[in-house]
Formats: structure tokens, C-alpha cells, sequence
């Protein structure tokens, strides 16, 4: 049973704009025993960016690792429901198609120990994507490019991603992510280790990017919510509490529960 | 007054026990140091170049080297490497990748038990299987005893090192699209490649100074040794031989024997190391 004055979020007026690129319905995740998602349904929208927000342990990560599938990963876990992309069943999808598609970035900037121009060929070398060294040399420098990492590697994509700062490992991780053009970014709290310098940059960067990807971004910042994403979801204990216009969330929430969070007196 | 009692007694205790401490690190380091030191004098002052050129000569007759038991210790390692590092290694990648079942943990426990295994019993083992079907001792054997000796060190060596890659980057292989597979051998083995390397190098010079599997596989031999199927002549067992003879230069000839392999041993040991240290400032 939801907890007093929650709806399910099935009965919210769908907000107005856009095309769904994902449509979730009432989707369900167990890790074991523990049911961390309940009955999520929503739609994000083609090319807009949607953040999640919440309190620690309100499943936001859990739902946006359903996403692509990366909690099968995880032993024990277990999900019902389901996903379309573009109208197709993920969970039908063959898996590293689906992740190709599907992008992902993490919270802890994760470069392979390898150079900086290996990192971001690596997917476009595993998919098989560049068919010869001159495409493949264009695709990493397309890719750092739209990442605005370019001017600052350019000279020493032979050197090893760890001599890079956090926020440039960020930024690598992003281009890495790119290189396989997804349809879709995850990003997972992918400022929670920068300081505000690099935050900003990779800030301006999800604004450009959303004209050619689909962004989704669970972020633990308010404020970064509020500056980076046309539409917000709040999630409260495994369940979707609201979902609207960013400026509908933190201006105007329905919910008791949304106005006590993005004012501050939750708890 | 109770007060300065205890200060004192603390105190007391205090040098008593650093003392003790002291004095068995002393001990421990002083016996490394004084076979080395020992090794050294005796091995090196000996040494000549004949050693590395020349084969035993017959009793009474001075002078000659090892040079086959020189070139039969390589060829022993070699076959063992073969058997005991792929088979170790792929172990070690299936435990550390896919090793969380029970049957994983059958595998970890019979590997420690085998790492447990007396040296001569693995040389029975080598014993039985080849050199008594065969009615000769061979090569083969022995570099067969010394690499199933190898196996349990590059499992658990395997395992350790590729378990010590950090989740995150299988993560981001596979979400961009890797199988698990291809996260695994263009990711996973790639970062933990310096260990791995350390940790063979490592297990091939803790079986180069084997002696008891090879007494009665690969046995000895004063000659060069024509193919793997024939017996060959290696360092330890050359030690063995030539300390326990009656003869005076033989004594030397063991000398320079230990000497050699001891300087092989430390020399793996030290560029083991150097790549390990090298690896650290890279991995997270």
C-alpha cells in the first residue's frame, strides 16, 4: 500500500510536451527479498533532459540501471513491468544492442587504464563500428569534440585517461559514451565527485548534448535538477511521488511530499 | 607513589618487550643475511666462466661446468610454464569472474590443498604417470611435476589480481555494449596484467629451486640432454649431487651452482617487483 496522500503515478496527467523515446509501465525491481521500485510509470521525453531526484535509497539510480538493464549485473535482482524504447520491449532487446543504444555514465568517473584515445575507441572498437584507423580516429576526435574535451587532449591522446583531472575523467567517460552514438545518456549523479568549476562544464555540456541524445540524470543537487532539466521526477521509498515540468516541481509541486523535499523540510 | 610504581613498571615492560622483538628481527634477517653472505663468498669466489660453458667433467678430473644443467633448468621451466600457467591462469579468471558458486569454492579449496602437497609427492605424481610407462626418466616429467606445482600459486595469483580490478570498469565495458567476455579479456585482463605477469614470474622462480620432483623424474644426467624424452641435468638436482660427493672441487662446482640459481631467483624477484611498483601509480 502507498503511504497516505501517494497516488499511483499512473493517475497524473501526463505532462504536455514531446515524444516518449521511453515509456515505462508499471515497472517493479526486487534485489532478493526487497522490493526497491514500485509500480513506476512514466514516459521521457526524445531530446529534453529529465532528472531524477530523491533522497538517498529512493530506488532513482535502481530505475535509471533498469534502464539499460545494468542491474542484471547484480545477482538476485529480479524485474516485472516494462520498458519500451521507440516502442520496443528493452527487456525483448538483445542486450549489448540495448546498452549500445542506451548509454551510461557513473557516478565515480570510471576510465578503462588505457590511453585516452583507447577510451573512447573502445566501443567503437568492440561494436565493430570503425571499419578503418582514419574512422576511428575521426569518430575519437568527433566524440571528445562534443564531450568539449578535444582542446585539452588533443595533444596527448597517447597518454594514460589517469593523468587527466576528476573532471576531465568525467568528461572522457561522457565522450566514451558518445563514441558509440547513443539515442540515450544515463548519466548517474555524474557531478557528486567534481568541484562547481567542473560541475558547470559538464552542466553546459548535457545542454548541447541534448540535441542529439536523450538525457536522463539522477542527481542528488536540487539546484542541479533545476538548471539542467526540462522535466523532473521525484522518488520517494521506491515509488515515482510526481513527475512534471521542472518548473512545475520545484514552483508549484502537487504533492505534499515533493514541496517538503525541494524545500528542504523533508524528514 | 602507586602512580610512578606503574610508570616504572610500564616502562620496564616496555624495553623488555622492544627488546625482545628487536632481537628476533635480528635473528630472522641475520640468517637471510648470513646464507647469502655465505652463498656469496663461497658461489661467486668460485665461479668461472667455464661454469656457463662447459660440461661436468669425470671424476678427478678438475675444472669443467653445467652448462647442460644451465640449459636443462630452462627447458624444466619452459615445459612447466606451459602446463601450469594456462591452466592457472584460466582458473584464476573463472574464479575471480564467474566463482561464486559452490563448486568455485570446491576449486578454491582443492587449490590450497594442492599448494599443500609435499614437493616429492608431486614428483611421485610425475613419476607414476610418465617416467613408469615410459621405463625412462625424461625431461617431460619433470618439467610435467614442476608445472602442476605451478597451478595453485597462478590461481589464487590470477584470481587475486583480477579481483582487484574495480567493479566500475566492468561496468563501463559492458555498458557500452561489451559482452561479459569481451568486458573480461579487453578490460578486466588488460588491468590487471602487470600482476598477473609479476605473480608468473614470481611462481616460476619459486619452482626453480625444486629439487625433490625432479630426483626421480627428470633425474640427472652428465651430458647434454638430447630432447625432451631423455633425462636431463638441472641446477638443484646438480646441487644435490655435487654437495654430498666426497670431492672437494665438486663441493666448489655446488657452490657455484647454488650461487647462480640464488642470483636467477633474486633477479626475477627484483624485475617481479619493478613492474608491480610500476603499476601501482596507475591503478585506482
Amino acid at each position: 500500500m502507498p503511504p497516505p496522500g501517494v497516488q499511483p503515478s499512473a493517475e497524473q496527467p501526463a505532462p504536455k510536451t514531446g515524444n516518449a523515446k521511453i515509456s515505462a509501465t508499471d515497472l517493479n525491481f526486487h534485489y532478493g527479498s526487497f522490493k526497491a521500485l514500485h509500480g513506476i510509470s512514466m514516459e521521457i521525453y526524445a531530446n529534453k533532459v529529465t532528472a531524477f531526484i530523491g533522497p538517498s535509497g529512493c530506488g532513482k539510480s535502481t530505475f535509471l540501471r533498469t534502464l539499460n538493464r545494468m542491474n542484471e549485473t547484480v545477482r538476485g535482482t529480479r524485474v516485472d513491468g516494462r520498458i519500451l524504447l521507440d516502442g520496443e520491449n528493452i527487456f525483448e532487446l538483445e542486450v549489448s544492442g540495448l546498452r549500445r543504444r542506451v548509454g551510461m555514465v557513473f557516478q565515480k568517473s570510471n576510465p578503462f587504464p588505457k590511453s585516452i584515445f583507447d577510451n573512447v575507441a573502445y566501443g567503437l572498437r568492440i561494436n565493430g563500428m570503425a571499419g578503418s584507423r582514419s574512422q576511428l580516429r575521426d569518430g575519437v576526435e568527433s566524440s571528445l569534440r562534443r564531450a568539449a574535451l578535444w582542446e585539452e587532449v588533443k595533444d596527448k591522446l597517447n597518454q594514460s585517461a589517469y593523468g587527466l583531472s576528476g573532471g576531465q575523467q568525467q568528461r572522457l567517460c561522457i565522450a566514451r559514451a558518445l563514441a558509440v552514438n547513443p539515442e540515450v545518456l544515463l548519466l548517474d549523479e555524474p557531478c557528486s565527485a567534481l568541484d562547481p568549476i567542473a560541475t558547470a562544464k559538464i552542466e553546459d555540456l548535457i545542454f548541447q548534448l541534448k540535441d542529439s541524445c536523450t538525457i536522463v540524470i539522477v542527481t542528488h543537487s536540487m539546484q542541479q535538477a533545476a538548471r539542467v532539466a526540462d522535466f523532473t521526477g521525484f522518488f520517494l521509498l521506491g515509488r515515482m511521488i510526481e513527475f512534471d515540468d521542472t518548473t512545475v516541481i520545484f514552483k508549484n509541486p502537487a504533492k505534499k511530499e515533493t514541496e517538503d523535499y525541494v524545500t528542504g523540510r523533508f524528514g | 607513589m602507586t602512580g610512578r610504581l606503574l610508570l616504572w613498571r610500564r616502562k620496564s615492560v616496555n624495553i623488555v618487550m622492544l627488546t625482545i622483538t628487536a632481537i628476533c628481527t635480528v635473528m630472522a634477517a641475520g640468517v637471510l643475511v648470513y646464507i647469502l653472505g655465505y652463498l656469496f663468498i663461497h658461489g661467486a669466489t668460485s665461479l668461472t666462466w667455464n661454469f656457463f660453458t662447459k660440461l661436468p667433467t669425470p671424476v678427478g678430473e678438475t675444472g669443467g661446468g653445467m652448462a647442460n644443467a644451465i640449459v636443462g633448468s630452462a627447458k624444466l621451466l619452459m615445459i612447466a610454464a606451459v602446463v601450469g600457467i594456462p591452466i592457472g591462469f584460466l582458473a584464476g579468471v573463472y574464479l575471480s569472474e564467474f566463482g561464486d558458486g559452490p563448486f568455485a569454492f570446491f576449486v578454491r579449496y582443492v587449490t590450497d590443498l594442492l599448494n599443500g602437497v609435499p614437493s616429492i609427492v608431486m614428483g611421485i605424481f610425475a613419476y607414476t604417470i610418465i617416467v613408469l610407462p615410459q621405463k625412462h626418466f625424461s625431461t617431460l616429467a619433470g618439467g610435467l611435476a614442476l608445472g602442476v606445482m605451478m597451478i595453485p600459486i597462478a590461481v589464487r595469483s590470477s584470481e587475486e589480481f583480477l579481483r582487484a580490478v574495480p567493479k566500475s570498469l566492468r561496468e563501463g565495458a559492458v555498458a557500452l555494449g561489451a559482452s561479459r567476455a569481451k568486458a573480461i579479456f579487453t578490460v578486466v585482463i588488460p588491468a590487471a596484467k602487470n600482476g598477473i605477469i609479476t605473480g608468473v614470474m614470481l611462481n616460476i622462480a619459486r619452482v626453480s629451486g625444486e629439487t625433490a620432483p625432479l630426483l626421480f623424474t627428470s633425474f640427472s644426467n652428465r651430458y647434454w640432454s638430447e630432447g625432451l624424452n631423455q633425462p636431463t641435468a638441472s641446477l638443484p638436482v646438480m646441487i644435490y649431487t655435487y654437495a654430498v660427493a666426497p670431492y672437494e672441487d665438486w663441493h666448489q662446482q655446488a657452490w657455484s651452482a647454488g650461487f647462480v640459481l640464488l642470483t636467477l631467483v633474486l633477479g626475477v624477484n627484483i624485475i617481479a617487483r619493478t613492474i608491480l611498483a610500476r603499476n601501482q601509480h596507475v591503478a585506482r
